[in-house]
């Protein structure tokens, strides 16, 4: 008995031993560090850090350049989710239900919408990002300025006019998501009963009352997780605009985001502490996100 | 009875034939918008593949002309002279261990932690995934500087340190343990236990009750988060911006950025078409070979 107990703590000590020092090493001591680090001004491999307090959260609170980075992520945080939900809701209504052809179900070739609606989620954001940067060329060589200017229209700076580049990135974002949540309300479609929608219909439920009054309430959990992936990929954006933009968040700064003043702060400053900082103020608000959002998600489980 | 359940089914069959008389023009509406968002996902791609046989200047030209012949030696000078033969190499080689060492590192932590209680076991389970809601970019300077130690290990320091491949390889491992053992821990706890107990009678280790037992049982979990972390890793570009500073170690999604930001008037830009062309293909070729699995994998998270 006393053996067994032996190897059984000798198993899971095993077992474990590698994930945890791993994970020790290199995930919990970099969270941990940089909380300390942003207390300093480090510089890099050279300078010895100092000690400056709160130093670098002054500093960040007047660094204008750092605060339109959070309005923009602010931007993408409420937008990001509201066009790709819509847009991904609308689809998967009309591939699962409200198709037409048959009179609840899936409208025919729902299965080949699905696969090529998918596709830009397999690609790598940088991937992406360098096509479309090709795509919004300025001139007749970009795919899109290319008609307009045929049809007379003044080619557009999709990426050089600053009051159009971050709707550019939005507009990426939004091409590469939809089809991700296209497939994930289509799964939760699937478990709805069609009898339910085919109820309805006998009842003389139109589209619009078939789409409002049961697709999205029993879809609504789905749609809750939808907006939390959102929010933090929103939060999270980095390689489409680092990429993609000019300058790395230009022109003017119109399309930064926080996690692109962090690294640009860390890697090409060299300012470690003040990056460490800035990241710091960026776990507070992925924080912040993420603790609303459960309890805005719990008051709505209780009127049901 | 009968004459009920036959009226139940008539009205039924009336009212599809009812709708689907109703819904008609609404049909082909829907595929209209499905069919516009087809185009909006497909025609950058397959565009950027046309441009990857342009020459310079059919490049420069009219965005949607068709190539007067085909360049395919952009093809090889994208190979050799952009590098990107050798990057893709590079992020084979790279996902291949740290798939293979996520895989085995997180299920045996997922296993021990979902199926062997001990003191401490919680506070080891929400240390993994707390790192869920954690930023990547707040650790990104002291994870850099952590790497950089590492590199100063006697012995092994030279294989892990800065600029190798291993080092990015424990680093991806580490990464992906939060969602890996989170996955996997809820799927462990679903099977059934007699079977394992069964073994364990018959004098099975628990070692071996994992391998031949549990890791077999496991296989639709398994599969699942494997396509997650090869698509997630093989797409990752911050970390390795941030570790893989020599070119020649460089990762797909570093090269393919690269090639688009050092621009310049001798910008080789067939060559980048092609190379984007590189990346996109190999990824069309999987997805649709295995699309079902990598749809499912993907959105595994998102429904649990």
């Amino acid at each position: 008995m006393l053996f067994n107990r032996y190897r059984r703590g000798l198993f899971i000590t095993a077992f474990l031993a590698a994930p945890v020092t791993l994970y020790l090493v290199y995930v919990i001591s970099p969270y941990i560090q940089a909380f300390y680090m942003a207390m300093t001004d480090w510089r890099g491999v050279s300078a010895t850090p100092a000690f400056i307090g709160l130093e670098n959260f002054v500093r960040l609170l007047g660094d204008e350049i750092f605060w339109k980075a959070v309005t923009h992520n602010a931007g993408l945080l409420v937008l990001l989710p509201l066009f790709t939900i819509v847009i991904a809701l609308f689809f998967a209504f009309l591939l699962n239900v409200g198709g037409g052809g048959r009179a609840v179900g899936g409208i025919r070739g729902s299965k080949f919408y699905r696969v090529v609606f998918f596709f830009p989620q397999v690609l790598a954001v940088a991937v992406v990002a360098v096509l479309f940067q090709q795509v919004f060329r300025p001139d007749g060589s970009g795919m899109l300025n290319a008609p307009l200017m045929a049809l007379g229209a003044k080619p557009i700076g999709f990426l050089s006019d600053p009051n159009v580049a971050f709707w550019s990135v939005l507009g990426v974002l939004v091409w590469q998501a939809v089809g991700f949540y296209v497939v994930l309300f289509s799964a939760g479609l699937a478990s709805i009963p069609k009898d339910m929608f085919e109820a309805a219909q006998i009842d003389g439920a139109g589209r619009l009352s078939l789409f409002f009054r049961i697709t999205l309430p029993l879809l609504w959990d789905t749609v809750q997780v939808a907006w939390v992936y959102l929010g933090i990929i929103a939060l999270d954006v980095f390689a489409i605009v680092w990429v993609m933009t000019d300058q790395h968040g230009g022109p003017d700064w119109s399309t930064t985001v926080m996690a692109a003043e962090i690294y640009r702060n860390a890697f090409q400053y060299f300012r470690f502490g003040y990056a460490s900082a800035l990241g710091v103020v960026m776990f507070l608000f992925t924080v912040g996100f993420a603790i609303l959002s459960l309890r805005l998600t719990r008051r709505e489980r209780i009127e049901y | 009875m009968t004459t009920t359940s036959w009226t139940v089914a008539n009205s039924r069959k009336l009212a599809r034939q009812e709708s689907r008389r109703r819904l008609g023009p609404m049909a082909i509406l829907s595929h209209v918008a499905l069919l516009l968002w087809t185009l909006l996902t497909v025609v950058p791609i397959l565009w950027t593949f046309l441009a990857s046989v342009k020459s310079e200047d059919e490049i420069f030209g009219d965005a949607w002309s068709l190539p007067a012949s085909l360049h395919w030696d952009n093809f090889a000078r994208a190979w050799d002279q952009a590098h990107i033969g050798q990057y893709m190499l590079n992020s084979v080689i790279v996902v291949a261990f740290s798939v293979s060492g996520t895989m085995l590192v997180g299920s045996m932590a997922a296993y021990v932690l979902a199926r062997y209680p001990f003191r401490g076991n919680r506070a080891i389970y929400l240390l993994f995934v707390s790192g869920l809601a954690f930023p990547v970019f707040m650790a990104l300077s002291p994870l850099f500087f952590v790497v950089q130690n590492m590199g100063n290990l006697p012995l092994i320091g030279p294989l892990i340190g800065l600029n190798t491949h291993a080092g990015l390889v424990l680093v991806y491992i580490a990464y992906s343990m939060p969602f890996t053992v989170f996955f996997l821990a809820a799927f462990f706890r679903t099977l059934p236990t007699a079977v394992a107990e069964a073994a364990m009678v018959d004098g099975a280790s628990h070692t071996r009750v994992f391998f031949q037992i549990m890791l077999p049982m496991a296989r639709p979990g398994l599969v699942s988060i494997t396509i997650f972390n090869i698509l997630g890793q093989w797409n990752q570009y911050q970390l390795p911006l941030v570790l893989l500073q020599e070119r020649d170690k460089w990762v797909l999604t570093q090269g393919i950025a690269d090639i688009s930001t050092a621009a310049g008037y001798d910008q080789d830009w067939s060559a980048l078409f092609a190379a984007l062309t590189l990346a996109i293909l190999p990824m069309l070729v999987v997805y649709t070979v295995f699309q079902r699995q990598i749809q499912s994998g993907l959105t595994a998270g998102a429904l649990k």
